[in-house]
């Protein structure tokens, strides 16, 4: 499937790539530099601070434009702002410089999605153990409060960032499409967008520490985030493209699967998997704008000197905080919603039964997304907001455990007089519920007003949600990349290293945060870089454990190279004997998905149904290839 | 369809789960209650320990049902021999029923429970130690010791209005003696926390936010930051001192002895503080 423009390129390189968008980036940047300090010698309240924000922003703004325009993804849009006819994208269909450019294969980007995150993941993670340095002995810290809190504020931000689309950008990407029947999302340029978008704010964000770091955590709390140096503006930068990236991604996956399901894929066979992608986008396209502009008034009261969070002027550090919950409580289920509908996707495949209780799970993923725009002021229990509204944030707060609880009768049910295989998907999918259980119950503790007096902002916070997240969330995706890697990749994983990377995950994982708990119900608060004398032995359990849940990680990395470096195993078309439509098709999965359109006759989850037909009519459809695109 | 190599008995995981939950809450309640944290140094201290204790007594034996279910389904439902496909059951709407009606019950009891320990003024723990804005739940005695707690970077600092307005880098409160804290900050964000006597307040620039407590014997406590507040906000903790009713008169008259030099530079006691605004600090 050569063009006629790859064909005067013999190497098949394409005309724009990740490096001519770097060079983008560069002139950008430095066309951004100049332009913030023609702004900035004009305002006053820049030599008041001493210091001119505003060629950092204009240099991060700039420097995104150019590299949007390096990497070609502006010619379509400018194109067809003064009429002219577009030229089409070129696109490299095969080799690694299909990595490396724009592509808007929904599969490639799926692909590119993985390694990207899969990066952060590796640098965030590096941020965590070396948290874990410090808190090897109670004082002096190893590292300066300044670095320390770099590096608790790197690894949060990085980590939320990164796990927002952990699964939404590599599963939601590379499945959706396959698991509906379709032959693209709805808009592949906008995918190609979001995608390319990521590492730029990884990036963006690293840059903070050439401006000595930022100090707020992940949370970036005026009027802290007013008073910080430049690193703070990394932040709030990177954080508004991942807010930008969520948006579109948003109505990207919405329109997809609203409008783009094959013929005979109706709601109630619509598989679970996509019905939590669906959920996800709901809290992603209501949350991210009220971010985005909790964000520009920090911008502005950070360059311009406005008042927003200004209590002497007028302002409330409280609007901050509404404003950041409202979405950072969303968030959090942008990060949960996304596990349940893997672990639900994965166990029917292998206790090879129907999920049990469709409805009831469904409902159980529209409830928490519904409920999740309640709940954001449980946050800030102790903050002096009028405190009569308590009550009303507690009941809320725990009537979202019903729902929650909806996926967990769903898991369970599935297992009853099932014929379970202990695969590693199914693995990581039961270790999914047995640590999202304990996430999930700790957090009754801190909806509970009382309770939650002690252990608000305590380490006890920070293991509820590593449970939730790193237990819960992490633990899919891992559980989806085993179960998918072979249809996203064709080669088979090394199973006795995916064991072993199970078991020490596993059992590292509980002996880091479990103890966790005891430390924050014991008095140590979080983000702290030294500590009371009598929790040494504590942290140094968990500092050692959470070495031991890196070395996990290592031999996750060791087992990938090695099975798609080295061995190259093919993998057969449907190695699970799943009914998923995605197992139907072909490995590797051919560039137009379906040659036609298929025509879905079946649930996806009708395992041991006598004479259930088989799930899609791949064949017989009248939809021929070429119009389908 | 009964498959005799892979069937248990429902009753069967009733009685393990009824036995171990009777066992974890018995040790919940007589073992680990009595260490429960934050302790009982004060009446919302003591509320928050029977709160933790309630909590963990409803939550051990969900959390125990559900393990001795994933114990026994894993163990028992497995592929064995040929492979083939389990029983299609789709699902069991009676029992969807009352897992829903179950969870809701539990749920609203917490819920109610919660708001009762909040509201509870019969107990004298109303507000449960926590942040409440301008105004208490309820209101304190009116001998109750008035704290104001000014936080900044990095350090509380403490104002006594009923003794001259005298400020005082330790903190020192009275046994027996309702104590209110009115915490604010005249930089960025903190929340004073004093761990052993149960109190969590955010102290917010142009905020006067309330919470009570009373201590109930003399003894010592720790006080740490507990919002993220700058690079030094590790090192922001110290140790308030809860006194006799002689011991805190001759304590704040030897405070007030030694502030005397400095008090009339002071700015003048209000509820809340605008300084100038600071330059960048990083």
């Amino acid at each position: 499937m050569t063009t006629a423009a790859m064909s005067t390129r013999p190497s098949g390189v394409p005309r724009t790539n990740l490096f001519t968008g770097l060079v983008g980036l560069i002139i950008g940047y430095a066309i951004g530099i100049w332009v913030g300090r023609r702004i900035g010698t004009h305002v006053d309240f820049v030599s008041a601070i001493d210091e001119n924000d505003y060629s950092v922003f204009c240099a991060y703004g700039f420097g995104t434009i150019g590299y949007l325009a390096g990497l070609g993804l502006l010619s379509y849009p400018l194109n067809r702002l003064v009429g002219r006819r577009p030229v089409e994208a070129v696109k490299s269909e095969s080799g690694a410089w299909r990595y490396l450019s724009v592509s808007t294969d929904h599969k490639v980007i799926g692909l590119q999605y993985l390694w990207g995150i899969g990066l952060f993941f590796l640098i965030g993670g590096i941020g965590a153990m070396l948290i874990r340095v410090n808190l090897l002995r109670p004082s002096p810290p190893i590292f300066s409060p300044g670095q320390y809190l770099t590096l608790v504020g790197l690894h949060g931000s990085m980590m939320v960032m990164m796990v927002s689309s952990i699964i939404l950008g590599p599963f939601g990407h590379y499945l959706v499409p396959l698991m509906i029947g379709a032959r693209r999302m709805a808009f592949p340029r906008i995918e190609a967008l979001t995608f390319w978008l990521t590492p730029l704010f990884g990036a963006i964000l690293l840059t903070a520490i050439s401006y000595g770091g930022f100090p707020t955590g992940w949370t970036g709390y005026p009027p802290l985030a007013i008073q910080a140096n430049a690193g703070m503006d990394a932040y709030i930068f990177a954080f508004f493209l991942v807010a930008v990236a969520m948006v579109l991604n948003a109505i990207n996956l919405m329109a997809t699967i609203i409008t783009m399901r094959a013929p005979g894929l109706t709601w109630n066979r619509l598989p679970i998997f996509v019905w939590s992608m669906l959920a996800t986008t709901v809290l992603m396209l209501l949350g991210a704008p009220c971010l985005v502009a909790a964000l520009l008034m920090e911008t502005l009261d950070r360059t311009s000197g406005t008042t927003f969070f200004n209590a002497a002027h007028g302002g409330s550090p409280f609007l901050f905080q509404n404003l950041f919950w409202f979405f950072g409580h969303p968030e959090v289920y942008i990060l949960a919603l996304p596990g349940f509908g893997i672990v639900l996707e994965i166990l029917p495949v292998f206790a090879r039964k129907p999920l049990w209780g469709y409805r009831v799970a469904v409902s159980g993923l529209l409830g928490v997304a519904l409920l999740s725009f309640m709940v954001w002021q449980h946050h800030l229990f102790v903050s002096g907001i009028n405190a009569n509204l308590r009550p009303f944030y507690m009941l809320t707060t725990e009537l979202i455990s019903v729902p929650t609880g909806f996926v967990f009768l769903a898991g369970m049910g599935t297992l009853w007089r099932a014929r379970i295989s202990y695969s590693v998907p199914m693995l990581f999918s039961l270790a999914f519920f047995f640590n999202f259980l304990i996430g999930g119950l700790s957090g009754v503790y801190l909806s509970d007003v009382p309770s939650d007096v002690t252990l608000h902002g305590s380490y006890f916070v920070m293991a509820h949600f590593h449970y939730t997240i790193m237990g819960g969330l992490v633990f899919a995706f891992f559980a989806g990349l085993y179960y998918w890697l072979p249809k996203m990749t064709g080669l088979q994983l090394n199973e006795t290293l995916a064991k072993w990377h199970f078991w020490t995950m596993f059992i590292s994982f509980n002996s880091t945060f479990l103890p966790l708990f005891a430390l924050g119900a014991l008095g140590m608060p979080r983000r702290v870089n030294t500590y009371a004398p009598h929790f040494q032995f504590l942290n140094d359990w968990v500092s050692v454990s959470a070495f031991v849940l890196g070395l996990s990680m290592l031999i996750f990395i060791a087992n990938l190279l090695w099975s798609l470096a080295v061995t190259r195993r093919p993998a057969e078309a449907n190695p699970w004997r799943s009914r998923g439509l995605e197992w139907q098709v072909p490995t590797p999965v051919p560039v137009t998905n379906f040659e036609t359109i298929p025509v879905i006759q079946a649930g996806p989850y009708d395992y041991g149904v006598p004479n259930a037909l088989p799930v899609a009519d791949l064949s017989g459809a009248a939809i021929p290839a070429a119009t389908g695109d | 369809m009964a498959q005799g190599d892979s069937s248990i008995n429902p009753q069967r995981i009733i009685i393990v789960w009824l036995v171990l939950s009777v066992i974890a809450d018995l040790a919940i309640i007589f073992l680990l209650g009595p260490h429960m944290p934050p302790g009982s140094a004060s009446a919302q201290a003591d509320e928050q320990r029977k709160t933790n204790i309630v909590l963990a007594v409803v939550l051990a034996p969900i959390a125990i049902a559900v393990w001795t279910y994933f114990a026994m389904a894993l163990t028992s439902f497995r592929q064995r021999g040929e492979f083939r496909d389990g029983p299609p059951i789709q699902g069991d709407s009676r029992l969807q029923g009352y897992w829903i009606v179950g969870t809701l019950l539990i749920v609203l009891c917490l819920a109610a429970y919660g708001t009762y320990a909040l509201y509870a003024t019969t107990s004298s723990a109303a507000g449960s130690g926590g942040g409440q804005g301008p105004t208490l739940i309820s209101a304190a005695p009116a001998n109750a010791l008035q704290v104001q707690v000014i936080s900044q970077q990095w350090a509380f600092t403490f104002r006594y209005p009923q003794y001259g307005d005298v400020e005082t880098t330790q903190l020192a409160v009275q046994s027996n003696r309702t104590v209110v804290f009115h915490v604010t900050s005249i930089d960025v964000i903190h929340s004073f926390w004093a761990y052993d006597l149960g109190i969590k307040v955010d102290g917010v620039p142009g905020v006067d936010n309330v919470a009570d407590t009373t201590p109930n014997h003399p003894g010592t406590f720790t006080i740490r930051c507990a919002e993220l507040c700058g690079v030094w906000h590790g090192e922001m903790h110290s140790t308030g001192l809860v006194l006799t009713k002689g011991g805190f008169a001759s304590w704040i008259a030897q405070q007030r002895r030694q502030a005397q030099p400095v008090l009339k530079h002071l700015p003048p006691f209000r509820s809340v503080y605008y300084p100038d605004p600071t330059e960048r600090a990083g």
